[in-house]
């Protein structure tokens, strides 16, 4: 078989191609295929083959009120830190923007929290947190007013881990709004400055919908930290109390290497697979069409 | 008073150590059509940023109308302005961008629509009203600034060298559209420009900046056939005027490395200006300097010819394609009237007169040839 020049070109194509697919074939398509297969079966015991159980492991998982709870404690934890880490990102950003003195300095200082591994910060909360030596309670102490066992107490320790996480996460979208706002031409400032524009309207009129490409990013982003990121919790809570501060990545850890519940882990997985799959979806044709791209 | 006059007094404005504007004043009447010309770093853009409000002035006073705007903000001051880079919203269509302004004012919307429909008219955007600026061609992006000016129907319009961004053809039409539209609707406006083309062609009134200051200020005609100094003579003009300096020979000032006698014994030291376009060539025989041809350029309606006159060079400007002789020697001749004279300092020599040519200078005994040089 002789090679047209058309084949030629399209081999050479696939060719130049074929590193990333194997890349991404091997360690994100082959391990999502292998855990949905395995959120399928069961597994056999003392050396019997596995056993396909169809959607048996959805009915058992979604009949599991432990599940339940993760998945609303993940809900109130997404809300927790989205909007809010967003909202504080962009003001940050709005703040640094503009001439202030030592900007170099408070700019350096919003983004550390990034630069700190999620380790060593949750470390550093542990301290702020702690009940009687703590930093929060001593503050409280100084008004009079008594402390609060803030990861101890059910009702409160998630609250206490969204705090700790938006303080992390903000100062890193902080610095896409900064790229962003930088991006802004200042002309378009000064425009409307000539028509008595007020601060507040060239905000929602002019840099708001300027910055919603970058709010788009960031909000994925978020949503995807939301699920993804878990490393406090092995220092700051382990879950506990009582589940109280129990995240599903978190949750699939545990089924997977505390309790040996591979099955639960895979089935788990892909339920949250589906789920970031479904949001992805509509921000990307709801949100998408109504952004302005530069 | 008009509210639409501006009255500067004393201005500069200083960023720590270096100026960029030093102690201008000046006074525009309504109507007028302004030029603030000069070479970029001059000041002049940042003179107009004063007035708009942008930046503030480090001293002196601004007036528009008989009020003190000097800490006025921007949009109290009544003005509105045309951007180099036209500064126009990306996410909003044409019809959204005109209104800005108006809609930050609180204008109510019949008044909109219909000052719209009216503005869309005179700069013909009726057709791209829904087209957001990306899908615009430079001169249509310029219109949809020159739009928002004119609607919100202020007095004063500032333009910052609205037409950098055009090509060289476009921007001869927007000239004269420019021109065209502040005549009609007898606007105010100041207009900053390097180009002084733009300068000559629009301009009732031109003041040419340099290092912060006015060099001159006056009509175009004014700046061209009296320029001020050195600096105004070789600004405005193209080619740009011959400036020739003047060494002491005998009992006169002659063209350093010549001999004829081309202005009073006090202009050396100093130097002499002639346009291209004020030079004749003629005959060797004739009065005039001696020079022989470097080089020419063919333009098509003229031809600049370069010619060595003494250790200097001049651009000498001739109508349609003259036949010339590389080794023959010439003539350069002028009137007296339009030749220059700068001092040192480069400044205009106001009391001393450039010298006639005189043919007893030189006299030749061989009858005189016939014809010009220029047919």
């Amino acid at each position: 078989m002789t090679l047209t020049a058309h084949r030629k070109l399209q081999l050479y194509g696939a060719l130049l191609l074929l590193p990333a697919a194997l890349l991404l074939g091997l360690f994100a398509y082959l391990p999502t295929i292998s855990t949905v297969i395995q959120s399928l079966f069961l597994p056999g015991f003392r050396g019997a083959p596995p056993e396909f159980v169809g959607l048996d492991n959805y009915r058992y998982l979604f009949e599991d009120p432990k599940f339940w709870l993760v998945a609303r404690n993940n809900l109130i934890y997404a809300l927790g830190t989205i909007p809010t880490s967003m909202a504080l990102s962009l003001a940050m950003a709005l703040l640094v923007n503009r001439q202030l003195p030592g900007r170099g300095l408070v700019r350096m200082a919003y983004f550390t929290p990034t630069i700190l591994p999620m380790i060593a910060a949750a470390n550093i909360w542990m301290f702020f947190y702690a009940p009687q030596i703590g930093l929060f309670n001593k503050l409280l102490g100084a008004f009079g007013l008594g402390g609060m066992n803030w990861l101890g107490d059910p009702g409160v320790a998630l609250y206490s881990i969204i705090v700790m996480s938006v303080w992390k996460e903000a100062g890193f979208f902080m610095l896409f709004y900064l790229a962003a706002l930088q991006a802004i031409p200042p002309e378009l400032k000064e425009a409307a400055d000539l028509e008595g524009t007020s601060r507040w309207r060239f905000f929602w009129r002019v840099t708001f919908p300027l910055l919603m490409p970058t709010t788009l990013f960031v909000l994925i982003n978020a949503l995807i930290n939301a699920v993804r990121v878990v490393d406090h919790l092995f220092i700051l809570t382990k879950g506990g109390p009582n589940n109280a501060t129990n995240l599903l990545l978190y949750y699939v850890y545990e089924n997977a290497f505390a309790f040996f519940d591979r099955t639960t882990a895979a089935t788990i997985t892909v339920v949250i697979l589906l789920v970031l799959a479904v949001v992805a979806t509509l921000k990307f044709t709801l949100l998408d069409r109504r952004t302005h791209y530069q | 008073m008009s509210p639409s006059r501006i009255q500067l007094t004393g201005v500069s404005k200083h960023w720590g150590a270096t100026t960029a504007v030093d102690d201008i004043s000046f006074d525009v009447a309504p109507g007028q059509f302004v030029i603030l010309l000069g070479p970029s770093g001059c000041g002049k853009s940042t003179t107009l940023r004063m007035i708009a409000g942008l930046e503030e002035a480090s001293q002196g006073t601004i007036h528009i109308g008989e009020r003190d705007v000097t800490r006025a903000s921007p949009g109290d001051r009544g003005l509105s302005m045309v951007f180099q880079s036209y500064a126009l919203f990306p996410h909003l269509n044409v019809a959204e961008n005109i209104l800005f302004g108006l809609r930050s004012r609180r204008v109510p919307r019949a008044e909109r629509d219909k000052r719209l429909a009216h503005v869309a008219k005179l700069v013909d955007l009726a057709p791209y009203l829904a087209r957001k600026p990306a899908n615009l061609s430079g001169g249509q992006r310029q219109r949809v600034a020159l739009a928002r000016a004119i609607v919100s129907e202020h007095p004063i319009c500032l333009m910052d060298e609205p037409l950098s961004n055009l090509d060289a053809r476009l921007r001869a039409d927007m000239r004269r559209e420019i021109k065209a539209l502040q005549r009609r609707l007898n606007m105010t406006v100041i207009y900053v420009t390097h180009d002084q083309v733009e300068a000559m062609s629009m301009g009732d009134r031109v003041i040419l900046m340099q290092h912060g200051r006015i060099v001159q200020d006056g009509t175009p005609s004014e700046l061209y056939n009296q320029p001020a100094s050195a600096f105004a003579a070789s600004f405005i003009g193209s080619p740009a005027m011959n400036l020739l300096p003047l060494v002491a020979l005998d009992s006169a000032a002659v063209i350093d490395g010549d001999t004829t006698p081309v202005a009073p014994l006090e202009a050396a030291g100093g130097k002499l200006g002639v346009r291209p376009e004020d030079i004749e060539l003629r005959a060797d025989h004739e009065p005039g300097v001696a020079a022989h041809i470097v080089s020419e350029e063919y333009l098509g309606a003229d031809t600049v010819v370069h010619a060595a006159v003494g250790n200097h060079v001049l651009r000498v400007r001739l109508a349609g394609r003259p036949v010339l002789a590389e080794k023959k020697s010439y003539r350069l001749y002028w009137a007296s009237a339009k030749a220059h004279l700068f001092a040192e300092n480069g400044l205009r020599l106001e009391h001393l007169a450039p010298r006639a040519f005189t043919a007893a200078q030189r006299s030749v005994s061989r009858p005189p040839l016939v014809g010009s040089f220029q047919h």
